[in-house]
């Protein structure tokens, strides 16, 4: 199940596919990796790894509590874990855990949700994390990262694993275009422009990367030349960036596939208001749950696609 | 390289005696706290530490070939305090600054503050799951470490206690032990009156968790129940410690409702008197 675009962007793997290969890979190198599962590592990806490292994976049942947990102690100990299981799951069943378990004694975990977002399709609203995101932002010692498409991810597990503190991946179901060419500059805290312009800035992360990209060169055929920023790290923010696109081009739209207050837009009105104010406008879940449904038709329904951030982008015009 | 430091029976009750002293003494200068929820484990935490048990060096917290105790109760704090700090792992000057600002002897455990601490603890069920994970770690880099957790009796309620009792279990961490201080009292009343959740060692057992019963203020028991717990073999131990909130202090002892309260000046006068120390 793919979510499709009409701009002519080459499609990839899921995000999912992504981690998996990438965690398969670094385990070949750094042998201090554990993976713990709360049985879904099919669906995770950690499979792959399992795979090859049957003695470094643990699944603890369908316990994400006592598998967070789990991943406090291996840490504690000096081990990396990667404690994986679907973002809804992990995040909310977790949190507790998360909090006092890690994120307060600033435990060096790496926890990956994957499934996230409405673009799950079928399954519903159950399954859909909307709110993993502002959850990760609310456990303070966490990085929080939401890459857009394969080969960024594949930087991103890498980039993460080689960091040091807790962090949160977000990553998703559905085959997604490929927004990076092979091989891609990725830095923690550093958004990448994916196109420039001085009209309009969009932000974006996840899915929504592919869409402001297709919203940029709708805008263009009006001839609107809009930047286009990656923001594949919510924390830490890349300030610098952000407060560059409110002064060169004067409005910004924050698209994410995610609850509207929290996430991505949250930290970037923050950054803008504190150092460089200009018209926002942004593109999220409104305050609902969705439905189940095709991916396109659920994204289409709840607002998330090229024509709501062009249409967002244009009412700042 | 380890210092196990074996202290006779009756040198392990005298040790329990200035254990209970100094809980007593913290908690009242610092106004707040649950001395009485420490008071129920001294037995059990002066065998540990004291009493041959634990592989352990003071002077070596971070050693990586130590035993572990987790206080998954943390608000036993002031016990696990007065116990790393008559054990050497910092001052006993330090006692006095419990709950004080700046001071890391936080109403409930941070280990990034504090050397000997093994986890951050306050959040009830945490600790087992922790313990596990420093279990699976063992097993990895092949280290012949115990992980000791303590757990609470009301602390039973929470359901990921029965999440990481099934995960030892199924995994077989023999390098585990679990012993669940039962001292009958919790914040607002008696354990079997808040969830009654009798019968708890037919349900460790039920987990296919090894179970000791014993009575936790007898130190020979205590100390033999918790080298056995040691020496289990292909399954995790739980060690039910039958206990008495705030034991050895008797107006304590008779009220369920000290829990969380620190003794005033004038109690605590009584408190020392009847341990002995007056």
């Amino acid at each position: 199940m793919a979510v499709t675009h009409a701009l002519e962007l080459t499609m990839g793997k899921a995000t999912r596919d992504a981690f998996g290969a990438a965690l398969r890979e670094a385990g070949r190198t750094n042998p201090d990796i554990v993976v713990v599962d709360g049985d879904v590592h099919n669906s995770t990806r950690t499979e792959w790894f399992a795979q090859e490292f049957p003695e470094r994976f643990f699944n603890v049942g369908i316990a994400e509590s006592n598998l967070v947990g789990i991943g406090a102690g291996l840490a504690a100990c000096g081990k990396l874990p990667v404690i994986a299981s679907f973002a809804c799951f992990i995040m909310c069943n977790g949190y507790d855990q998360l909090r006092m378990s890690i994120a307060f004694p600033n435990l060096n975990v790496k926890v990956v949700g994957s499934h996230a977002g409405i673009s799950i399709g079928e399954d519903g609203p159950s399954q859909m994390a909307i709110e993993d995101v502002a959850l990760a932002l609310g456990l303070p010692t966490f990085t929080v990262i939401v890459p857009a498409d394969e080969p960024s991810t594949h930087k991103a597990v890498a980039a993460m694993l080689a960091s040091d503190g807790p962090a949160y991946m977000r990553v998703g179901r559905p085959d997604v275009p490929v927004v990076y060419g092979e091989n891609p500059d990725f830095e923690l805290g550093k958004a990448n422009e994916l196109r420039g312009g001085a009209d309009i800035t969009l932000i974006a992360n996840g899915i929504m990367v592919a869409a402001a990209l297709e919203a940029a060169q709708a805008l263009a055929a009006d001839g609107v030349q809009a930047r286009v920023l990656d923001a594949h790290t919510v924390r830490p923010l890349d300030v610098d960036a952000v407060t560059k696109a409110a002064r060169e081009t004067g409005r910004i739209v924050v698209a994410e596939e995610h609850l509207i207050h929290g996430g991505l837009g949250s930290m970037v009105a923050m950054a803008v208001a504190e150092h460089a104010p200009c018209p926002m406008a942004f593109v999220g879940v409104q305050n609902t749950y969705a439905e189940s449904g095709e991916p396109s038709a659920l994204l289409q329904k709840y607002g998330l696609t090229a024509e709501h951030v062009a249409a967002k982008a244009r009412s700042l015009l | 390289m380890s210092v196990e430091i074996t202290m006779s029976i009756a040198e392990l009750e005298e040790r329990a005696r200035e254990i209970r002293r100094d809980i007593i003494t913290c908690t009242t200068i610092a106004g707040s706290g649950h001395p009485s929820s420490s008071l129920s484990g001294v037995e059990i935490m002066a065998a540990l530490y004291f009493g041959g048990i634990m592989r352990h060096d003071p002077a070596q917290p971070e050693w990586a070939d130590r035993d572990r105790l987790i206080m998954s109760k943390g608000h036993a704090s002031p016990l696990l305090y007065v116990v790393l700090a008559q054990a050497g792992y910092f001052s006993t000057d330090m006692l006095p600054t419990l709950r004080q600002i700046e001071s890391p002897l936080e109403g409930h455990p941070n280990m990034t503050r504090l050397p000997g601490v093994e986890a951050s603890t306050g959040s009830l069920g945490q600790g087992l799951s922790i313990g596990l994970g420093h279990a699976f770690a063992a097993r990895l880099e092949n280290r012949d470490f115990h992980v000791f957790v303590i757990l609470g009796d009301g602390e039973q309620d929470e359901g990921q206690i029965w999440e990481a009792a099934m995960t030892a279990a199924h995994y077989k961490l023999d390098n585990v032990t679990a012993i669940v201080d039962h001292n009958k009292a919790q914040q607002t009343g008696w354990v079997r009156d808040v969830l009654d959740y009798a019968p708890l060692a037919e349900k460790w057992r039920a987990f296919q968790w090894d179970v000791q019963e014993i009575d936790g203020h007898d130190m020979d028991t205590v100390a033999t129940a918790l080298r056995r717990a040691k020496a289990v073999e292909d399954r995790p131990s739980c060690i039910i410690a039958h206990t008495v909130k705030g034991k050895g202090v008797s107006f304590v002892e008779a009220d369920w409702s000290y829990h969380g309260k620190a003794l005033t000046e004038e109690e605590e006068e009584r408190a020392l008197e009847e341990l002995g120390w007056r």
